[in-house]
């Protein structure tokens, strides 16, 4: 049953009437963990996006006076050592942080796909040549080289989350090219090579929107791995750089006072670890909801 | 074959980490703010003797250049920050701190990360497996600079167990290391367990049970050869990441090793210093990466590269 679904993924729906996607949404739905993992990060990207207006204090606000005061009900997670609130700074350096996320799995997706693509479709010699390059590239540790970039090119935010989306778009390159030289084969894409479709077209319209479940999978797991570099980056005072906070710098300024305020690194730490397990439950869910073959069981 | 086999994995890698030596090399020479910028200004003269001194007055591909004929002599050059002291020196004295720190981190990573899948793997669906399971998902979502600190807070702060800063005492040495080798072995459990499962189930192992084989020679002599490959292939990415770990570990602690000791000279643009360093990194990458290689296809006799 789950083999012919893959095969006719192609297809908008089968005969029965339960497309993939609904099936998939369905197999999601009743994963616990995953649609536990999916609640937060909803919940996350709302407050997010209305953080201005939840955040009882204002970001920059500084109240030396009452510097590193315990939590209470005025400040839900104390104050740090300039006296701003942590539960504000908190929630702001969590946009921060899932915009690094965001924006540099976007970079990633858009280079691994057009590469992983072209490799798949082109087949042959550039294929073998392109995928040498990747494989090459495997053994690269890209980490240090996104350090000596931020070091030494200005420690810029666009250049963050453009350096570490091209740190991860390898693995992806991979998949696509897999469902590319899979797709290939079909008999709608030889239809449409009969019917004269220009192969740009064909690659485009065809090719790439038909192999995008795995691509989504993929972005999934990419987030928290880009989370986390940039939160690594920030704590070694690489990354984000200050007015400007995520919650890499926050556990950092946390580390620096937590033998008397220890509320300063936990509660930035629970928010990254909690959005951390969320996406990769998710990630996870969505992988088994999409690739029934290789789910447990 | 064999000899065929690592000769080709050197023909690839030689290539490669030149490449990389290129990159790094103008890539920090393009970059802006030179190594002698600082809030003093210099006389115009002092600063070409001080380009003169250390050959930046030259053509940038005369630097590359002497750069790769000092590094095929193992010579990193001088330091620009702290004057009179080579390269070489500077990683000389730290270097040997975090090569103490990785080997324990990975120490901890293979006892425990083993153990527990062993455990786990011996008795599948209850609590010996289930409990060291859900820890290990807990080790691998968490970051090392939160395990860390977390760590430090519990043991050296709230019970003064463990001193959380230095590297003097073996007593230094608990934390640091646990906090990178955890994260490890939490992968490690995961891929321990499900090889073992995987092999233990296999006719091979039915047949040395039923000739009559005590349990421990089954495990020990049979189970774990084929069990510990998965674990084998990601000694390379663990090794890397204890090497990339080790940068967040010595900061936190306080560690004088290369990680600190190559964050600083970033921070202080000490050009030839973050240069030799991070090429070290990636020399010891790429070498790990090459053992683990060879030492995974020395175990797996169904691999045969050609």
């Amino acid at each position: 049953m789950t083999k012919i679904l893959i095969d006719e993924s192609s297809n908008e729906t089968l005969e029965k009437g339960v497309s993939l996607w609904k099936d998939a949404y369905r197999r999601l739905l009743n994963n616990k963990m995953a649609m536990a993992g999916a609640s937060l990060l909803l919940l996350e990207l709302l407050v997010a996006m209305l953080t201005p207006w939840i955040a009882p204090y204002p970001f920059e606000l500084q109240n030396l006076e009452n510097a590193l005061a315990e939590p209470s009900m005025l400040h839900f997670f104390g104050t740090d050592n300039l006296g701003r609130d942590v539960f504000t700074r908190v929630l702001y350096g969590g946009r921060i942080s899932m915009m690094v996320g965001l924006l540099a799995s976007l970079v990633s997706v858009g280079v691994g796909v057009l590469y992983g693509a072209a490799a798949g479709f082109f087949g042959g010699r550039t294929d073998n040549l392109m995928m040498r390059v990747v494989d090459i590239m495997y053994a690269i540790p890209f980490l240090f080289l996104v350090i000596i970039l931020m070091v030494f090119f200005g420690r810029n935010f666009i250049l963050l989350f453009i350096a570490l989306g091209l740190t991860q778009w390898l693995t992806m390159a991979r998949i696509v090219r897999g469902q590319v030289m899979t797709l290939k084969q079909k008999e709608f894409i030889q239809a449409a090579r009969v019917m004269g479709v220009a192969p740009v077209k064909i690659l485009m319209r065809h090719l790439i929107p038909n192999s995008l479940g795995p691509v989504i999978v993929y972005l999934t797991l990419t987030i928290p791995t880009v989370i986390l570099e940039e939160a690594f980056l920030s704590f070694l005072g690489l990354g984000v750089q200050p007015p400007m906070a995520s919650w890499g710098t926050l556990i950092a300024e946390g580390v620096e006072v937590m033998e008397i305020a220890w509320w300063n690194l936990i509660a930035p730490a629970i928010f990254l670890s909690l959005t951390l397990f969320s996406l990769n439950f998710l990630g996870d869910g969505l992988r088994d909801a999409l690739d029934p073959k290789g789910a447990k069981d | 074959m064999s000899l065929n086999y690592i000769l080709k994995r050197l023909a690839v890698m030689i290539p490669v980490f030149l490449m990389v030596v290129t990159l790094v090399f103008f890539m920090i020479r393009f970059a802006p703010g030179g190594p002698f910028d600082s809030e003093k200004a210099v006389s115009p003269e002092i600063m070409r003797n001080l380009l003169a001194k250390y050959h930046m007055d030259a053509p940038l591909w005369k630097q590359y250049l002497r750069y790769l004929n000092d590094l095929a002599h193992f010579d990193l050059g001088p330091s620009f920050k702290y004057a009179n002291r080579t390269v070489n020196e500077l990683i000389g004295e730290s270097f040997p701190v975090s090569i103490e720190l990785g080997m324990l981190s990975l120490a901890w990573a293979l006892v425990i990360g083993i153990l527990a899948g062993a455990l786990a793997a011996l008795r599948p669906n209850t609590l010996w497996d289930y409990i060291p399971m859900s820890f290990s998902i807990l080790g691998i979502c968490l970051p090392t600079f939160v395990i860390g600190p977390g760590l430090a807070l519990a043991f050296g702060l709230w019970y003064d167990w463990l001193p959380v800063a230095g590297w003097s005492s073996w007593q230094h040495k608990v934390l640091p290391s646990l906090t990178l080798g955890l994260a490890y072995s939490a992968f490690i459990s995961r891929l321990t367990r499900g090889g073992l499962i995987e092999i233990l189930n296999q006719d091979f192992i039915r047949t040395a049970r039923a000739k009559g084989l005590s349990e421990t020679t089954v495990m020990v002599k049979h189970a774990f050869r084929g069990g510990l490959l998965p674990v084998v292939s990601y000694l390379g990415p663990a090794l890397a990441g204890i090497i990339t770990g080790a940068l967040v570990t010595e900061t936190i602690f306080n560690i004088p090793g290369l990680g600190r000791f190559f964050i600083q000279s970033a921070v202080n643009r000490d050009y030839t210093v973050v240069m030799g360093t991070s090429l070290l990194y990636f020399g010891l990458i790429f070498v790990s990466n090459f053992f683990v290689d060879i030492l995974y296809a020395w175990l797996d006799p169904r691999v045969r590269y050609d």
